[in-house]
C-alpha cells in the first residue's frame, strides 16, 4: 500500500471514522488469518458499562438482588473515583458483542477493536474449552428462557421465594460444572419443551428413588455398605437437581438454570491469562501493522503505546501496587516469547522447546491458543527467559514451619520447579476447594454427607463454609454433613441437622 | 462482517430492578443506617441522595473457599534478592508469602457496604411504617386542572386527531356495503356467460351480458375508495386530576426562654414534618407563626432566626392560626396541620385562655402535634395541654424532645402506623 495518507489525526471518534478503522482491522486480521465470530460492536455510556458489569457482561439476565448489590459498589467507587471503568467488555457469542465506552479516544477505540472483537473473539471460536463448553449461538436465547422462566416463577410463587433459591445456587455456582461431560447446544423452543417434559419426568424419577418399597436385593449380608451415589459427584448442583427430595419441578428448574450459566463461564475462569494475553498480542501486532502501512500517524502510535504499556504493566512484589501477578503482563509476554522462540530461537530454546522452535511462528501461536488451558499453557510453554525477564520466584508457605521458605528462582535448577508452581496456580482443581456428594443416608435420616479433599492440607474458611452448608441444607431439605478428609481420614466436618435448622 | 450500533439511547436503568430487589432486602439495614444519618446533621431537601453503609457481612454472598493454613506454593515476580533456601519471616496477618492481600480497595473498610440512594429512596427508608392519621377525611379536592384522555372517536374533529386506521375501516364497510348488490349479479353474470356457448346464434344473448357486466363493473368502479362520512377522529375528553391539598402551621415561642439551639431542634422536627406531608399531598403550604406575648405570622427566615424577648402568651398565636384558617384555608378544601414547638412556658393567667383555643382549633385539624423542648420535667404548657390527649385522641399527640438524637424516634412515634 502506498496511500500514505492516515485515516485520521484527531482524537474524538465518529461512527464513519469507526468503520473505517474497523475496515482496516478486519483486513488485517484476516491476512493473519484470525478466525472469527461476526462482530456486533456497541457503543455505550458509562452507566450502562455499570449495568454490563453488574450482570457478569451478559446482555441480558435474570433478576437478583446480588446484581443490583454489585451495580451500588462499581457505582459507588466509580461516582467517587475510586476506580475507572474498563475500556470495553467482551461477551462470548455468536455474533461476538463488545462493548465500548462512548468517552474513549479515537486511539483506544481502535485498540479495544482489535483487542476485544479481533483478539478476544478469535480465541472464543477457537479454543478448545470454548468449543467444548460453550455454545456461542445459543447463550442469548437460553438467557432470554431463563428470565423469563424465573419471572414467571416470581410471580406464581413469589420473589421471596425464588431469591431463596437462587441464593442457595449462587453459594454452589462453583460446583455446578461438569467437567467431563460437554453439554449440548439448543435453542429457547426446545429448551421449553424440554422443560416441561423434565419436570414430569424428574418429579417421577425422585420418587423413586425415595420409594418406600423395600427393593429385595441385598438383604442379609449387609456386607457391602451400598452408598448412594456410587461414585462421588463433583457437580452438587447437578445432583441436588436430580436428587433432592422435597423441590418442587420448578425450583429443579432455576438450579438448572444457575448450573448451566456456571458452565457456559467455565472456561473464562479457566483461560484468563491465554485470552488476555492472545488479546493484547494481537490489539499490538495489528496496530503496528497499521502504523507500518501508514494508516495511522505517530501521535496515534505514542497514545496507544502507553495504553498499552500501562495494560500490559507488571509491578514487583515488594511495590504498593503490587496485586499478584498480573494476567495480561504474563500471557501477552508469554505470546510475544512464544513468537520470539519461533522467528529467533536461542541455544537454550532448542533444548527447551525443541518441537517450536524454529518453525512458522502464526502456526505455532494458532496450535497454542487452540489446544490449551491456562495451566497447560504456562506449563508447556513458560520459557526460562521469561522467567529470568520476570524475575520470578516460588516461595513455599507451609504451616508447619515456621519461615516462609524461597524454593527456586530465575537460575538454571529452578526453572522447570517455578514453571511447575506457577503452572499449579492457575488449576481451578487447586484454587477451588475440592469437594464432592460422596453419600446420601438413604435407609435412614437421608443425611446427605459431602466431602471436601483438602489438597496440600488446605482447610475451608470456615464461616463462608457453614453459610453455604445453611444454603445446602435449604436445597436439600434434610441434614447436611460437610467433611474435610485429608490421607483418608476425616480431619473436621460441619454438620446442619434438623434440630437447629429453621423450618419453613 | 461487523456491526457497529449506538445504544446510547438506550434505557439506562437495566439495573434498576436489581437496585430495588437489593434495597428491598436490605430495608431493616437501610432504616437503620437512614435514622443513624439523621441523628447527626440536618435534612436537606435538595435532593441529592443519601450516602448509606450497612454491614458488609449480611451482604456477603458465601461460597467454598480455602481458609488460612496448609501448604502453599506462591509464585512471585520482581526477585532482587532471594536465593534458593532463603528463609522469610511469616508476615504478621497476612496471608503469607507476599500473597495477594485482601486490602480494601474502596478506601472503606471491608466491614462496611456503602453505596447511595437517591432522595426518593432515602424519603422511602425514612418514613417507612409511617402514615398520617385521618388521612381519608377529606383528601381530593380541587377541580382546576384537567387532562385529556381518549375517550373513543367521533365523526368530526381537528385534522391533527385524525384516526386513520378507523377511517379507513368504515372506508372499507361502506365499499363492501355499497358493492355487494352489483357484485353478486356481477358473479352470477359471469357464471351465465359460461354456460353459454360460444356461437353464433348467442352472440347477441352474450353481447347483452356482457354489456351488463361492463355496466355494473363501471358502478362499482365508481364506489369512492374514501368518503367525507368515512373520515374518524379520536375524541378526548377532559377529566379533572383530584388534587390534594395540605397547610402545615408551624407555631414556635420565640420568647428569650427559646435560645438558638432549641429552636434548632425545632427547626429539625419541621423539616422532617414538611417532607412527610409533601410525600403524602400533591401540594403543601407552609405557614409560619410565631409569637412572645402577640403572635405574628412571618416568612421562613424570620421565624428561626430572629429573636425576641418578653413573656409568652400561646394562646395569642393559637388565636392567630384560627383567623389564618378562617381567611385563606378552608377546612373543606385543605388537610391541615399543625405543630407546635415551644420549651413549655406560658403565662399561667393564659392556661384556660389557651385551652379555650385549642379546643376551638382540633375540630378543623386533621392533627395538631406538639413538642416541647425541654430538659426539666413537665411545664406550664405541657399541663394545659394534657387533657387533650383523652379529648381528642384521634388529633392530637405531644412529645417531650431532649436533643437532636429525639427528634426522630419521636417523629416516628407520633405517626406510627396504627395497627387496626
Amino acid at each position: 500500500m502506498n496511500a500514505i495518507v492516515p485515516l485520521s489525526t484527531e482524537s474524538d471518534w465518529t461512527f464513519e471514522l469507526l468503520q473505517q478503522y474497523e475496515n482496516e482491522i478486519a483486513r488485517i486480521a484476516e491476512d493473519f488469518q484470525l478466525d472469527t465470530y461476526p462482530n456486533q460492536i456497541e457503543i455505550i455510556s458509562s452507566e450502562q458499562m455499570m449495568d454490563a458489569y453488574a450482570s457478569s457482561a451478559m446482555p441480558i439476565s435474570y433478576h437478583h438482588w446480588s446484581f443490583g448489590k454489585q451495580f451500588l459498589s462499581v457505582q459507588n467507587s466509580y461516582r467517587r473515583g475510586h476506580m475507572g471503568l474498563a475500556y470495553e467488555i467482551v461477551f462470548n457469542s455468536n455474533p461476538c458483542i463488545a462493548y465500548l465506552m462512548e468517552e474513549n479516544t479515537l486511539t483506544m477505540q481502535a485498540l479495544v477493536i482489535a483487542h476485544a472483537s479481533y483478539g478476544h473473539n478469535s480465541f472464543f471460536k477457537n479454543n478448545y474449552m470454548f468449543r467444548t463448553w460453550t455454545d456461542a449461538g445459543s447463550i442469548i436465547d437460553y438467557m432470554l428462557f431463563a428470565r423469563k422462566f424465573i419471572a414467571d416463577c416470581e410471580q406464581r410463587h413469589g420473589v421471596g421465594e425464588v431469591e431463596k433459591i437462587l441464593d442457595a445456587c449462587h453459594a454452589l455456582m462453583f460446583h455446578g460444572v461438569d467437567r467431563y461431560k460437554r453439554p449440548y447446544p439448543i435453542s429457547m423452543h426446545e429448551e421449553k419443551r424440554r422443560q416441561m417434559e423434565r419436570e414430569a419426568q424428574l418429579q417421577q424419577q425422585v420418587n423413586e428413588l425415595w420409594s418406600t418399597i423395600p427393593v429385595a436385593t441385598d438383604r442379609g449380608d449387609g456386607q457391602a455398605e451400598l452408598r448412594f451415589p456410587d461414585e462421588p459427584q463433583e457437580n452438587i448442583l447437578y445432583f441436588l437437581e436430580k436428587n433432592a427430595p422435597l423441590l418442587e419441578p420448578w425450583q429443579r428448574e432455576i438450579i438448572r438454570i444457575v448450573r448451566k450459566i456456571s458452565q457456559y463461564l467455565y472456561p473464562q475462569r479457566q483461560t484468563k491469562v491465554m485470552n488476555e494475553g492472545w488479546a493484547c498480542f494481537w490489539h499490538s501486532h495489528i496496530l503496528h501493522q497499521m502504523y507500518n502501512e501508514g494508516l495511522v500517524n505517530d501521535g496515534f502510535m505514542l497514545e496507544f503505546l502507553q495504553y498499552h504499556t500501562a495494560v500490559v504493566h507488571q509491578p514487583p512484589f515488594n511495590s504498593p501496587h503490587y496485586s499478584g501477578i498480573n494476567p495480561y503482563t504474563l500471557g501477552y509476554s508469554m505470546m510475544q516469547d512464544l513468537k520470539r522462540v519461533c522467528d529467533a530461537p536461542t541455544q537454550e530454546d532448542r533444548q527447551w522447546f525443541p518441537d517450536i522452535a524454529g518453525t512458522p511462528w502464526l502456526e505455532t501461536l494458532d496450535f497454542a491458543m487452540r489446544d490449551f488451558k491456562d495451566e497447560s499453557f504456562i506449563l508447556q510453554f513458560l520459557s526460562p527467559r521469561l522467567i529470568r525477564e520476570l524475575k520470578l520466584f516460588s516461595v513455599v508457605d507451609d504451616e508447619e514451619q515456621d519461615h516462609l521458605e524461597v524454593a527456586a528462582i530465575h537460575d538454571e535448577w529452578g526453572y522447570q520447579s517455578i514453571r511447575e508452581s506457577l503452572s499449579a496456580n492457575y488449576d481451578l482443581g487447586n484454587l477451588e476447594p475440592y469437594i464432592q456428594v460422596y453419600n446420601v443416608n438413604v435407609r435412614g435420616n437421608r443425611a446427605l454427607t459431602l466431602r471436601h479433599d483438602m489438597h496440600n492440607g488446605r482447610p475451608l474458611e470456615q464461616e463462608n463454609a457453614e453459610e453455604v452448608v445453611r444454603h445446602l441444607h435449604q436445597l436439600w431439605g434434610f441434614d447436611v454433613v460437610l467433611e474435610s478428609v485429608a490421607d483418608d481420614q476425616v480431619k473436621s466436618s460441619i454438620v446442619h441437622s434438623e434440630l437447629s435448622a429453621d423450618q419453613h | 462482517m461487523t456491526f457497529l450500533i449506538d445504544r446510547r439511547s438506550n434505557p439506562k436503568k437495566k439495573s434498576a430492578v436489581n437496585r430495588q430487589r437489593f434495597l428491598r432486602r436490605y430495608r431493616a439495614q437501610i432504616k437503620e443506617s437512614v435514622a443513624e444519618n439523621l441523628r447527626g446533621r440536618t435534612i436537606t431537601a435538595d435532593g441529592q441522595g443519601e450516602k448509606i453503609s450497612i454491614p458488609a457481612r449480611d451482604t456477603r454472598q458465601p461460597v467454598f473457599r480455602h481458609g488460612q493454613g496448609g501448604k502453599i506454593t506462591h509464585v512471585v515476580p520482581g526477585n532482587e534478592e532471594f536465593t534458593r533456601g532463603d528463609k522469610i519471616p511469616r508476615p504478621k496477618g497476612a496471608a503469607g508469602g507476599g500473597g495477594p492481600g485482601q486490602a480494601s480497595d474502596q478506601g472503606e473498610g471491608l466491614d462496611e457496604f456503602v453505596f447511595q440512594i437517591n432522595q426518593q429512596e432515602f424519603l422511602d427508608a425514612l418514613f417507612d411504617d409511617m402514615e398520617l392519621p385521618n388521612l381519608t377525611k377529606r383528601q381530593l379536592s380541587g377541580l382546576e386542572e384537567f387532562k385529556r384522555v381518549k375517550g373513543g372517536f367521533a365523526s368530526d374533529g381537528a385534522p391533527s386527531n385524525l384516526s386513520v386506521v378507523r377511517s379507513m375501516r368504515s372506508a372499507t364497510m361502506r365499499r363492501i356495503a355499497l358493492g355487494a348488490g352489483k357484485r353478486t349479479e356481477l358473479r352470477e353474470l359471469e357464471q351465465q356467460l359460461q354456460a353459454l356457448e360460444d356461437s353464433p346464434e348467442n352472440w347477441e344473448q352474450r353481447n347483452d351480458i356482457e354489456a351488463r357486466m361492463q355496466i355494473l363493473r363501471d358502478r362499482l368502479g365508481r364506489i369512492p375508495f374514501i368518503d367525507e362520512v368515512d373520515i374518524r377522529y379520536h375524541r378526548h375528553v377532559k377529566e379533572p386530576i383530584p388534587h390534594s391539598k395540605a397547610v402545615m402551621f408551624c407555631l414556635m415561642d420565640v420568647s428569650g426562654s427559646m435560645d438558638q439551639k432549641t429552636k434548632d431542634l425545632a427547626k429539625r422536627f419541621y423539616i422532617l414534618l414538611y417532607l412527610f406531608l409533601s410525600r403524602n399531598y400533591d401540594k403543601t403550604e407552609v405557614v409560619f407563626i410565631r409569637h412572645h406575648t402577640s403572635a405574628k405570622e412571618v416568612d421562613e427566615e424570620e421565624f428561626f432566626h430572629s429573636r425576641e424577648t418578653g413573656g409568652t402568651v400561646v394562646s395569642s398565636a393559637l388565636d392567630l392560626m384560627k383567623s389564618v384558617i378562617e381567611a385563606r384555608y378552608s377546612p373543606k378544601e385543605w388537610n391541615i396541620y399543625g405543630a407546635q414547638a415551644s420549651d413549655g412556658d406560658n403565662w399561667p393567667d393564659d392556661a384556660s385562655r389557651s385551652t379555650q383555643a385549642i379546643t376551638e382549633l382540633l375540630p378543623l385539624c386533621q392533627y395538631y402535634a406538639y413538642v416541647e423542648i425541654t430538659q426539666a420535667g413537665d411545664k406550664p404548657l405541657w399541663l394545659t395541654y394534657s387533657p387533650l390527649r383523652e379529648q381528642w385522641p384521634e388529633t392530637f399527640s405531644m412529645q417531650h424532645i431532649t436533643g437532636p438524637g429525639d427528634i426522630y424516634p419521636v417523629f416516628h412515634e407520633l405517626f406510627r402506623k396504627q395497627s387496626a
